[in-house]
């Protein structure tokens, strides 16, 4: 309705650009990217990696510029674009989020990619244009506008992991990837569609209400309830969104593909795409379907448990340390889920403290991987990593680190994140007098123990035992060594003193609360 | 108060000096890392004894520090220790020195991270003793585990991988059970109307009648939670609050998801399977700080938390089954099941042929263990002050015992049972401190062991008799495998020509055995100046629990009866 007003007016207020200035800038750097693919020499392909981190950090600049009201804590939100696109608190973090593990991604790949022998300039644009699409899915309040930010990540993203063309592993990944990704875009725009049907809009705005009055069975249409409607609504978005952040039982794409992938793919997949999903998934669940709780809280509980359990479990039986690290990811979108379930400022700010300790300690451990990988040697199974302790101790304490992280050991990042998703749990039950969420959180707790055996693997391996399992050096770079400290340093901070994140994730549970309808 | 900072100087002192040794030693330089570590071990007990100045005749936390940490939820750097946690340091500093001298010779591989690894671990051992806020006292008792993985994983024996990753996992599984307990024990300091409920008597009673700082310190700590919502992680507010927090399904699980936690850490039957993996496996070191120190974190959590916290589930005994037993039956049974079925199990390692000296220590912990948890759910001044003594002295002599298994073990490289023969014909020296050593652990009158025994099962007694007799069994079951053992080992003639040439004790053996032997005696003989130091904050965990027990701190019972005797 919107868009009809549009045509018949000015287009758009062009002071709404100022919105999108990070969108702007970063596809601005990534055509330049693309162009630069053609005029350097192929030699000099590395530089298109170096300027993608500068349009990174440009970016970054701009959106903390944009939105430090909100950071700071005197939330102020925006809608722009006849309500199309809403830059609040929840925007401002996830967009950093987003550009932060794009970054850490382009660091962790310019070695990566002259060992492979595909040093091309595109790889950097895809990059940025993904983030671009990441973006926009944290800012975008209109279901289209989320639709096509969805898509662009995806496209994206299909091409990425199947981008060692000469690899078979990485062209199955890939292809695997875009037929099951195609299919479950297909479920999440027939669940849009629903929306679209019960509410007479396409914004979230209007959505939000209108699932409400629908959900309670007060609205009638010709007789006929609405509720099965948004029920199905509720469930196709669900089985959709399941999809994109690898959760149970939609999750058998995930293995495949990260093991396939480039293993700086499968890093940035795991972290920047998962954020992303999630930022869709709880501006769906938490805005648009708001005032259905009481269904969705039990279907995406039992979810949560049931994929915790199976990617923990799926975990302990792997060989090879990607495929394991994608199951260890799949049990974590079970985790991220907590904080959607519990819809409490606690539950917030464990989902986006956990996002970010989640981006560095996974983009660290696949930093660590791709170190191993040599000419002639793969270096993604647990058992290259033997004797590591000895060989590069600077190493093997880093990934130790982002091992305990992952688990969730205190004084590293994953212990914090962990407590908020936890208490948010224990909160949620307390408020609510029911017994389930306890349950819940004490088989999360529980499964933790089981994730700690197949990470301490990892470490058994860098440092019990004398074997080596090879002589030669790692292959390591300058960008890579940085990112690799810069991940551990930051797993550390965040574990010993959280403050200042917690207090920047607090502008997430702010924007999130006040937006969100009907949350108690 | 004379030294400022005095508990982080000590919990810190390990981890700079893991630091230095990281950083400034190279890699072959073995003899001089492990002079320096001992010698760094050494001067952290030495600046530990300066903790002699607790005032005993004041009772609670002293040695505050209080520092701003994580305010958005309201966790501080806290540290503060009260008597019990006063011995319990001085006993983990003068372990991990003698740790560390009993692993020059049997360490031969990887030195240098051997001893970084060791002094982490008395790094977060100490923290653990010292911190006055739950959430340091979390992290701190977590990451021990680190260290400890990598001791028993490098280090160890035959099976050491499965024996560290099941220490490992094991402990995890009840460490899951008292975050989640903690998060909601968190979430209850948060209630206005509980913070509003506690009388400002319970205040007095949990920092120690006349302890101002500390009382200072928990008026602030309940004020910050009750002003800014964030709630408080402060121990004694959380210890004040357990006054007020009405018995109920709530208080029944709270108790046992903490009791889980340290449960497996004590061990107690059924959760002590762990236990003799990881002593057999261990490094002799390993296993002295594994029984001296880390079993302790369990016993303390229980006399630290389990009882304040949720007094009047400590002290139920209708909760179950229509009122027929209650939350301290519970308990109480697990640990006369642990004390009997401790001894029995190492007993079997005696009779059996070839069976493993160290696995026999283990169980004997067991028992230890449960006579430690008998006394503290006893629950009165007698029982606790004898399971807190029990505490001192089992690190005293299993630490001790381990010592002497692993010295034979590194002359022999076995330490089956039926190896040996006549050891005292060869090595008197060994055979004089091991027979002190199993005569204390048997409960001989002047070893430490005795008083603490005494009182606790005096405690038990006053309890309910049927418990002390139960207890005795185990006692008596104690003594007749300790003798059996010693009889097999030491008596009758060499039979096997290698125990022919075996050397005796060396004077570096003597030096870290002659403590043991000397605190063994002392306590023994007079333990009145070690009861004075946790009489006051134990008569205060009684009164907090069972507000009508006639408990008359201006005169000591428990000493008297000890000196009685």
């Amino acid at each position: 309705m919107f868009l009809l007003q549009a045509s018949t007016t000015a287009l758009f207020d062009t002071a709404d650009l100022k919105l999108i200035a990070p969108e702007i800038i970063l596809s601005l750097c990534a055509c330049v990217a693309l162009v630069m693919e053609v005029v350097l020499p192929h030699r000099l392909s590395r530089w298109t990696g170096y300027f993608a981190l500068g349009a990174a950090a440009l970016a970054a600049v701009s959106v903390v510029a944009l939105g430090w009201p909100m950071l700071s804590g005197e939330g102020s939100t925006t809608l722009g674009f006849y309500g199309t696109v809403k830059v609040d608190g929840f925007a401002v973090v996830f967009k950093l989020i987003f550009l932060l593990a794009a970054a850490l991604t382009v660091a962790v790949s310019l070695r990566y990619l002259d060992v492979e022998g595909e040093q091309r300039g595109e790889y950097y644009a895809l990059v940025l244009f993904a983030t671009v699409g990441m973006m926009f899915l944290a800012s975008g309040y209109d279901l289209i506008v989320l639709y096509i930010s969805l898509e662009l990540m995806a496209l994206t993203f299909y091409v990425l992991v199947g981008y060692t063309k000469r690899e078979r592993r990485s062209n199955e990944a890939g292809m695997k990837y875009f037929l099951l990704g195609a299919f479950s875009s297909g479920i999440l725009l027939y669940g849009m569609s629903l929306l679209f049907g019960v509410a007479k809009s396409t914004n979230l705005g209007d959505i939000g209400p209108a699932v409400a009055a629908a959900a309670s069975t007060a609205q009638e249409l010709g007789g006929l309830s609405l509720r099965p409607m948004v029920v199905l609504a509720m469930i196709a978005l669900g089985a959709g969104l399941f999809f994109k952040i690898a959760a149970v039982p939609f999750h058998m794409w995930a293995p495949d593909a990260y093991e396939g992938a480039p293993t700086p793919v499968t890093a940035f997949l795991s972290t920047g795409s998962k954020a992303a999903s999630f930022a869709l998934l709880a501006r769906i669940f938490l805005e648009a379907l708001g005032g259905m709780r009481v269904d969705w809280a039990p279907l995406l509980g039992l979810v949560a448990a049931v994929t915790i359990m199976v990617g923990n479990w799926a975990a302990v039986t792997q060989t090879n340390a990607k495929r394991l690290l994608a199951y260890s990811s799949i049990s974590n979108a079970g985790y991220l889920l907590l904080g959607v379930i519990a819809a409490n400022e606690y539950g917030y700010v464990g989902l986006v403290v956990y996002l970010v300790v989640y981006t560095f300690m996974n983009i660290g451990a696949f930093g660590v991987i791709i170190a191993l990988r040599r000419r002639g040697i793969a270096g993604d199974e647990v058992d290259d990593l033997t004797g590591l302790g000895q060989k590069a101790p600077g190493i093997a304490l880093m990934m130790a680190i982002f091992m305990l992280s992952l688990g969730g050991l205190p004084v590293t990042g994953g212990f914090i994140g962990k407590w908020f998703l936890f208490g948010g749990l224990i909160q949620r039950g307390a408020a609510e007098g029911k017994s389930w969420y306890y349950w819940l959180v004490a088989w999360a707790a529980f499964n933790t123990v089981v994730s700690f055996f197949y990470y301490v693997r990892f470490i058994r391996a860098m440092y019990i035992g004398d074997r080596e399992a090879d002589a030669r050096p790692l292959s390591l770079s300058a960008p890579l060594r940085t990112a690799l400290v810069a991940c551990a340093a930051f797993v550390i901070l965040i574990g010993v003193y959280p403050q200042p994140f917690i207090k920047a994730a607090g502008a997430v549970a702010g924007a999130l609360a006040s937006g969100a309808l009907a949350l108690r | 108060m004379k030294i400022p900072y005095l508990l982080s100087i000590i919990t810190w002192l390990p981890a700079l000096g893991a630091i230095i040794i990281l950083f400034l030693f190279r890699k072959g330089r073995e003899g001089a890392i492990k002079r320096f570590a001992t010698a760094w071990f050494g001067l952290d007990f030495l600046v530990s004894l300066a903790l002699l100045s607790y005032d005993r005749g004041v009772g609670g936390f002293q040695f505050l520090e209080d520092c701003e940490w994580i305010p958005i939820i309201g966790a501080r750097y806290q540290m503060g220790a009260d008597g019990v946690a006063v011995l319990l340091i001085l006993l983990t500093t003068l372990l991990g020195w003698i740790a560390s001298l009993s692993s020059w010779e049997y360490i031969q591989k990887r030195e240098k991270e051997y001893y970084v690894l060791l002094l982490l671990l008395q790094a977060s051992v100490l923290g653990v003793f010292c911190a006055a806020d739950l959430f340091l006292f979390f992290l701190f008792f977590e990451v021990s585990l680190v260290p400890m993985y990598f001791l028993i994983g490098i280090w160890g024996g035959e099976r050491r991988l499965y024996a560290a990753i099941k220490f490992f996992l094991y402990t995890l599984v009840g460490s899951v059970g008292l975050l989640l307990g903690l998060i909601k024990m968190y979430f209850l300091t948060q209630d206005a109307t509980l913070l509003a409920a506690v009388t400002p008597a319970t205040k007095a009673l949990v920092a120690g009648v006349g302890n101002d700082a500390a009382l200072a310190l928990l008026n602030g700590s309940l004020a910050e939670a009750a002003a800014g919502g964030t709630g408080t992680f402060n121990i004694m507010a959380m210890q004040a609050l357990g006054s007020v927090i009405p018995m109920g399904s709530m208080q029944v699980l709270l108790f046992f998801a903490f009791a889980i936690g340290f449960a497996i850490k004590v061990p107690m039957w059924p959760f002590h399977t762990w236990l003799p993996d990881a002593h057999v496996e261990a490094p002799t070191a390993g296993s002295v700080v594994l029984a001296g120190i880390l079993l302790k974190l369990g016993t303390y959590g229980f006399y630290r938390f389990n009882l304040p916290f949720f007094p009047k589930a400590s002290i139920d005994q209708t909760y179950f089954w229509g009122g027929a037993f209650g939350v301290r039956n519970v308990m109480v049974v697990l640990a006369i099941i642990s004390i009997i079925y401790g001894a029995l199990a190492a007993m079997y390692f005696v009779v059996k042929r070839d069976g493993d000296v160290k696995k026999l220590v283990a169980y004997s912990s067991v028992s230890s263990m449960g006579i430690v948890m008998l006394g503290l759910f006893s629950l009165n001044p007698n029982g606790l002050n004898g399971a807190v003594l029990h505490m001192i002295n089992h690190g005293i002599y299993s630490a001790a015992l381990f010592l002497l298994v692993g010295i034979i073990y590194e002359r022999r490289h076995t330490r089956a049972v039926d190896q040996f023969g006549g050891l005292s014909h060869v090595m008197p020296g060994y055979a004089a401190v091991f027979l002190a050593m199993a005569m204390t652990a048997i409960g001989l009158p002047l070893l430490c062991v005795f008083i603490s025994e005494f009182l606790a099962m005096r405690g038990a007694f006053e309890a309910n008799p049927w418990w002390a007799g139960w207890a005795a069994l185990g006692i008596i079951l104690n003594a007749g495998y300790m003798l059996w053992l010693y009889q097999r080992m030491f008596f009758g003639n060499i039979d096997n020509p290698k125990n022919e040439a075996l050397r005796d004790l060396k004077g570096r053996e003597w030096a870290y055995m002659t403590p043991l032997l000397v605190m063994s005696l002392w306590i023994g003989v007079y333990p009145k100046p070690f009861i004075d130091f946790i009489q006051k904050p134990v008569a205060a965990i009684v009164k907090h629990v069972r507000p009508d027990y006639p408990v008359t701190p201006a005169a000591p019972r428990a000493p008297q009866t000890a000196e009685k005797r």
